[in-house]
């Protein structure tokens, strides 16, 4: 089963090549891996998307926590979670189907970042498996190549009912 | 008014801190990246420097000296070749789990990628087989990050740390402050097993009816041999050691059940296999202990203690894990077990087992034998002496028939098994260890490994014993070829390629011994014993041959242990 793991870890030097190391030398799989600042300059979040059986995981988030450099390690699999991945997708378009390939790009809610007289480049934000799904539908048309940025993920805040006083004073002011 | 700091020199502060961290003993080896610190070195009077012949010596010598203390063993060596020869040393390190730092030199940072001369990502190449690894990139950082290594290296579950050293930031200067504390988000050890779990672990053994301690290197390490023993002792427990675990726990205690795994005596695995509650204390459940893992103490119910969470459930899966410093842990279960549980049907099981298969080997054919010489060797030094063994079968026979008694007397490349450990890991034990005879056995290809380094013992009057173990053969190898691979002898036998090992004992400086009479043993051994001006050394020729006993192999079960060596007769 596929885990997404995110893992906040120090900005620093060789940081993430600890991280790759591990993963490569335990053998753990790895379908991709990102990783950017966060609000505060110091730390670094990677969001790692894995796939093993439920000991192979546990050994994974472990192993991850074992390192010196990880500051906080959350296996987001099965807690609610927002999770988003951007593609750049360009695809041959013929005469004739250019409006097709846009119209696929608009139900995919893609824009159109590029264009010239033989391809088509089409950018698509949204969780993984809408991805996949415009790759399928775009595979039709011929992909002339593809970028994709890897999943980023947050956890969901926890959904708290608000308060009716409370609503009425936020309407008043 | 603002207090001002003092302005040091990389160099100064890099020697500032090893003094703040109580360093006594610096194993190295100079070249053109450490220039500077050397050249500091010079006016330093606090610490000994031990100059090496090979960097790969320095790195087990740290390990020795780390293994026979418990303090941090530490490493000094230059750029590109001087580093990567460390790597066998800090990888054994890691695998055991031995607290070592070492420092490596390294080209100036504007250099660094340049292919220069010396050059070595050594960072990168040690990350895998290190605890963690330091590139000081500006000399601000320097006092802190080897503040943070020694913390690192000793604390948790103890292993080896690298700090990089480009000559640039050695060479500036900076105000000096040494961080009292070390504050590390990524960091924090966990010392107390929960309260919980081991009210648990309790309320098991009070029941159990079958229950063995298994004991690991952990209690060592961690000094918990007093507390394991007044666990067992208070409770009437049958206690089995790992290769590491050997003299966590008296070994000549009616308690102890000797090694278990691979070469272990047929009682502790039998043991093992039918006991019904397994507590494994600092040990990690290793392909060498365990066999096959399907067939591993299937009927008991398996508490497992150790400092590290991923040792937990990565091999074994347990039924209660306790994630703490098992000194403690071991400190609280005893408190907490009220009354023993009764268990003299199992003792009386296990004393069945002991007379069933006892360790056997040929005595009275006049050949002179590895055993018998370790026999002679416990009798001679009554388990009290600190004994470094190289890998192999002499190795295996040093575990079955040396009776250790102490904590830290036993030190060996387990996890990694690297030949050429004992001569330098004992030099590094023999520098700390004064009171009690130090000595290293190998056999005559380990031996070899890192010979070099007698020169290192010899001028400095460390009285240690060197016994080498010649049976012309990589014997453990040649084990395996005649049991596993149609006894195809392929590249074992040193019969015609050995050197005169008393002549090259005597060439380093050493009073020499040769013999392949067992009666000559003793005289040997006792005139050795005698040498305390510097070291001395013995070559037994043993019988070519023999083979280590009991031996279950490699992934198989207790039912597949083979005890003797298979008459041809036999066979058919």
């Amino acid at each position: 089963m596929k885990h997404t793991i995110s893992v906040l870890v120090e900005n620093q030097f060789g940081t993430f090549n600890r991280v790759v190391t591990m993963f490569s030398g335990k053998g753990f799989n790895v379908h991709s891996m990102s990783i950017g600042e966060t609000e505060s300059p110091e730390i670094s979040r990677m969001t790692i998307v894995t796939e093993g059986d439920d000991k192979i995981i546990e050994q994974v988030v472990k192993q991850l926590n074992r390192l010196i450099d990880t500051i906080k390690v959350v296996d987001l699999s099965g807690s609610p979670k927002v999770e988003r991945e951007l593609a750049l997708i360009t695809v041959y378009y013929q005469k004739g189907n250019r409006a097709d390939i846009i119209s696929v790009s608009n139900i995919f809610r893609g824009n159109i970042v590029d264009i010239n007289n033989k391809s088509i480049t089409i950018e698509i934000t949204g969780p993984p498996d809408k991805i996949e799904a415009a790759v399928n539908v775009l595979e039709g048309y011929g992909i002339k190549e593809m970028a994709r940025s890897g999943t980023v993920a947050l956890k969901r805040g926890e959904q708290v009912k608000a308060d009716k006083k409370e609503l009425q004073q936020n309407i008043q002011v | 008014m603002k207090e001002t700091k003092p302005v040091m020199s990389g160099a100064e502060i890099f020697f500032e801190c090893l003094k703040r961290e109580k360093v006594e003993i610096v194993f190295g080896y100079p070249g053109g990246a450490t220039l500077k610190i050397y050249e500091k070195l010079y006016d330093v009077d606090f610490l000994e420097h031990i100059l090496v012949r090979h960097e790969q010596g320095a790195a087990h010598m740290a390990e020795g000296y780390a293994k026979a203390t418990g303090k941090v063993g530490v490493v000094l060596v230059t750029s590109g070749p001087g580093a990567t020869n460390t790597v066998t040393g800090i990888a054994d390190a890691y695998m055991d789990s031995v607290p070592i730092v070492v420092f490596t030199g390294q080209v100036p940072t504007h250099m660094i990628g340049n292919d220069a001369f010396q050059e070595a990502d050594i960072v990168g190449i040690t990350r895998p087989i290190t605890k963690h690894n330091f590139l000081v990139r500006d000399i601000n950082e320097l006092a802190s990050s080897i503040r943070k290594a020694f913390y690192i290296a000793s604390t948790g579950r103890p292993g080896p740390v690298l700090v990089d050293l480009p000559k640039d930031v050695i060479n500036s200067v900076c105000e000096f402050e040494y961080p009292e504390k070390v504050e590390m988000r990524g960091y924090k050890p966990n010392l107390l097993g929960h309260q919980n779990q081991i009210k648990k672990a309790a309320e098991r053994i009070k029941k159990a009816k079958r229950p063995l301690l298994y004991v690991g290197g952990g209690v060592i390490m961690s000094g918990g041999n007093r507390e394991l023993r007044l666990l067992a002792k208070e409770n009437n427990l049958p206690v089995t050691m790992t290769l590491q675990g050997l003299g966590a726990f008296p070994m000549s205690d009616p308690q102890s059940l000797g090694m278990l795994g691979m070469h272990g005596t047929y009682w502790a695995n039998q043991a093992v296999n039918n006991c019904d509650l397994l507590v494994s204390l600092g040990a990690r459940f290793d392909d060498r202990v365990t066999g096959k893992i399907d067939a591993f103490a299937t009927g008991a119910y398996k508490i497992h203690v150790d400092i590290d969470p991923t040792c937990i459930d990565k091999n074994v899966i347990v039924d209660l894990p306790i994630v703490g410093d098992v000194k403690h842990v071991l400190a609280e279960l005893a408190a907490e077990i009220s009354s023993p549980p009764k268990i003299d049907e199992w003792w009386e099981q296990i004393h069945k087992w002991q007379e069933e298969c006892p360790l056997h080997y040929e005595k009275h054919d006049g050949k002179l034998r590895t055993e018998y010489i370790l026999e002679r060797l416990n009798e001679f030094t009554k388990g009290e002496a600190v004994i470094v063994t190289d890998v192999g079968q002499h190795q295996m026979w040093t575990s079955q028939y040396y009776k250790f008694n102490h904590p830290r007397s036993h030190l060996t490349s387990g996890g990694l098994g690297t030949m050429g450990f004992s001569v330098p890991a004992a030099i590094g034990a023999a520098f700390a260890i004064k009171d009690r005879p130090v000595i290293s056995i190998s056999g005559d290809g380990g031996f070899q490994m890192n010979m070099q380094e007698l020169i290192t013992a010899v001028y400095h009057k460390l009285p240690i014993k060197f016994i080498i173990i010649n049976n012309s053969f990589l014997g453990m190898v040649r084990q395996w070829q005649e049991l596993f691979h149609a006894e195809k002898y392929s590249f074992t036998d040193l019969s015609d390629s050995n050197p005169d090992f008393q002549k090259l004992g005597e060439a380093f400086g050493m009073k020499s011994f040769s013999t392949n009479r067992p009666e000559e043993v003793d005289s040997i051994l006792e005139e050795m014993m005698q040498i305390n001006d510097g070291p001395s050394l013995a070559e037994f020729r043993v019988e070519k041959e023999d083979m280590v006993f009991p031996i279950i192999p490699s992934g198989a079960t207790i039912e597949e242990m083979m005890t003797k060596r298979l008459n041809p007769k036999e066979m058919i």
